[in-house]
């Protein structure tokens, strides 16, 4: 019962990162500076870097044999457990990086709490990323604040980004029977504390930005049971495209 | 100092291979020459990121899909690398990229043609990578010593580019007759577009010897060009792929490969813009721009702002 | 052409413990924040620079000036840059 709790919880950090990945791949060659490109693309490749090991200590779980290749491209909608906030589109450079901010926000306590865990290869994962993760969320940070506080426009896009993505930042958190199960046995740090901490960066970040925390509540969920949104069959067409046309090949 | 012996003491610098630095002397076409030609490769690094681009979100593995990643961000860096090196001559980054947008400045044509399967991404890498490098290697001893540090810079990280590209190539040469003949169709479609990237012939380069007797190049155009079809050849026959030239053929005589002419019709075209995506290319270039105007005005203001608070 | 064009930076990286900080180049950025963090992505791609400074270029004071390029070695973590990890079959020249 723990392995195949473990074998999810992994599997849904992989995707996470699967899933941003492939969107801010999205943006080469197209950032609002060329600088930027490299910032997001950079964050990209960091993100393939994390899902190739996560998908790796997942297959080692499951014991089935399966390769991080089968996992990131053989499998259907369902079978993706990532949240619905890193399948979101683009849009524009705000709805791009207040995404990457929401997501940072989370991943680094989540990282950094891993690092303890008694799961070693979790733990030598978390320890590795946690660096270029505390990178990502200076980044995104960064650029919230310049948005939220720079021109009337900006801070426009920004609230209008904030007040989009807000209902897809519960998921974040998102606990079932597996996660319990992995907390009881001290295997994982609980959400609950993860979203506390995840609360304190956004309310200090978008306080600086001068942007404000939408009052709707209503949330989403889903992609962690596998209901996702309908981006998501268009994300997997992209990614799973060369392999399902032509099976059983090496490149 | 009259302007004569200002012109005299510059060339007898280049002569001895002493580097130009940004603020020596220099004659006014040395300065645009290199701003024409050091702007006119930053840009061709750009654009370059858009036909590979466009396969990072179906490359077919998490390995590949990370290498091309790299790769296309280092593209990113190389132009930043010769934008910052324009700015040395006086020319700022904005104003060579305004005038990309507008027609005035050129890039290679190579990238105005479609990346259509995931094996012009291996041919790519090998073909067009490979010009570049033999350009770029020559380069690395240019006269201008911002330009030639910059070369240095990009041809360590050029190489990488190469044989991952050459590699995927192998990949897909010893696979199924199906990703062969993939291969063989992406050869088919670079390998003229990849010659054409030498420019025109030198009987053609209007600017040939000036560049040269200034060591602006190292190299003409048609020299590269041999040296390129000789270096290939030969890992064409390693992958097993035949190269779409039935003149092709090793010529004992001269030492060298003996080739057909290009087709000088389909050059011309596209470097006036006629080829099969310059508009797409130029147009992504150009909304990229438009559409980050207000990215770029917030991080002004938001400068602006805090330098206000510090000084109050 | 645009007004608001970012201001020019210099980039200098101190590459390992012991050596200099090195002129590497230059970018545009806003403020020293973001100069910074461009310059680590743009300029330490394939491992980290120790030390990064950056200064507004119009602050700079110069007689002649000297550049120097600055050489990296390679990475652990991101192996896929480096040209020794390509496996090309054997008798490739040029490569």
């Amino acid at each position: 019962m723990q392995e195949s709790a473990l074998f999810e919880y992994v599997l849904r950090l992989s995707d996470d990162s699967l899933i941003l990945a492939q969107r801010l791949g999205e943006w080469c060659g197209h950032g609002p500076i060329l600088e930027e490109d490299i910032a997001l693309t950079n964050i990209s490749l960091d993100h393939i870097g994390q899902a190739i090991s996560l998908y790796d200590l997942a297959a080692a779980i499951e014991g089935k044999g399966r390769t991080h290749d089968q996992l990131a491209y053989l499998r259907y909608e369902n079978e993706y457990k990532n949240v619905l906030l890193v399948e979101q589109p683009n849009g524009d450079f705000a709805m791009t990086l207040l995404r990457q901010f929401f997501f940072d926000a989370f991943r680094l306590p989540l990282y950094e709490a891993l690092m303890q865990s008694p799961v070693e290869q979790l733990a030598a994962i978390a320890a590795k990323s946690v660096k270029e993760t505390r990178y990502h969320l200076k980044h995104s940070s960064e650029w919230v604040i310049r948005m939220g506080d720079g021109t009337e426009e900006s801070h426009q896009r920004a609230q209008a980004a904030i007040d989009h993505l807000w209902r897809y930042t519960n998921e974040l958190f998102y606990e079932d029977a597996h996660d319990q199960a992995l907390q009881a046995a001290g295997k994982v740090p609980s959400m609950a504390e993860m979203q506390a901490k995840w609360m304190a960066t956004v309310t200090s970040v978008l306080q600086e930005a001068t942007l404000e925390i939408p009052k709707n509540n209503w949330k989403f969920d889903g992609g962690r049971e596998g209901r996702h949104s309908e981006h998501m069959g268009y994300i997997l067409s992209d990614l799973q495209y060369m392999q399902r046309a032509y099976p059983n090949m090496e490149w | 100092m009259t302007q004569a012996e200002q012109e005299r003491r510059f060339q007898e610098k280049i002569d001895r291979e002493i580097k130009i630095e940004p603020n020596d002397w220099m004659p006014d076409e040395y300065r645009q020459t290199l701003v024409r030609q050091i702007s006119q490769h930053a840009h061709s690094e750009i654009v370059g990121m858009l036909p590979e681009g466009n396969w990072i979100t179906r490359a077919p593995n998490l390995r590949r899909k990370a290498v091309l990643l790299a790769k296309v961000q280092d593209e990113a860096g190389h132009g930043l690398y010769l934008y910052s090196a324009v700015e040395t001559l006086g020319t700022s980054r904005e104003q060579t990229i305004d005038d990309l947008h507008t027609g005035k400045a050129k890039y290679s044509s190579i990238f105005n043609y479609p990346a259509l399967t995931w094996a012009d991404i291996g041919t790519i890498g090998w073909l067009v990578d490979g010009a570049a490098i033999m350009n770029q290697v020559a380069l690395c001893r240019t006269s201008y010593g911002p330009y030639a540090r910059a070369m240095v810079k990009i041809c360590k990280e050029e190489s990488f580019h190469q044989r991952q590209g050459y590699e995927s190539l192998t990949k897909l040469c010893s696979g199924t007759p199906q990703q062969k003949a993939m291969a063989q169709d992406a050869m088919n479609r670079f390998w003229w577009p990849a010659l054409m990237m030498f420019g025109p012939s030198d009987a053609d380069s209007t600017h040939s010897d000036q560049s040269i007797k200034w060591k602006i190049k190292r190299f003409t155009n048609d020299e590269l060009r041999q040296s390129f079809v000789d270096a290939t050849v030969a890992q064409a026959e390693i992958l097993g792929l035949t190269i779409p030239d039935p003149n092709l053929k090793w010529n004992e005589a001269r030492g060298h490969y003996d080739f057909s002419e290009i087709n000088w019709d389909e050059f011309w075209q596209v470097v006036k813009g006629n080829g099969p995506c310059n508009k797409e290319r130029l147009a992504a270039r150009i909304k990229a721009k438009e559409e980050g105007t207000w990215v770029r005005e917030a991080a002004t203001a938001f400068a602006k702002k805090r330098a206000m608070k510090k000084s109050a | 052409m645009s007004t608001n064009e970012w201001p020019l930076w210099e980039v200098f990286i101190r590459s390992k413990q012991g050596l200099n900080h090195k002129h590497v180049g230059s970018l545009r950025a806003p403020d020293a924040t973001l100069a910074l963090e461009n310059a680590r992505d743009v300029y330490t791609r394939r491992s980290e620079g120790i030390s990064i400074w950056v200064v507004e270029s119009v602050h700079i004071h110069a007689t002649d000036i000297d550049d120097a390029a600055s050489f990296f070695e390679p990475s652990d973590t991101k192996i896929y840059r480096h040209p020794t990890f390509y496996e090309v079959p054997d008798g490739v020249k040029h490569m």
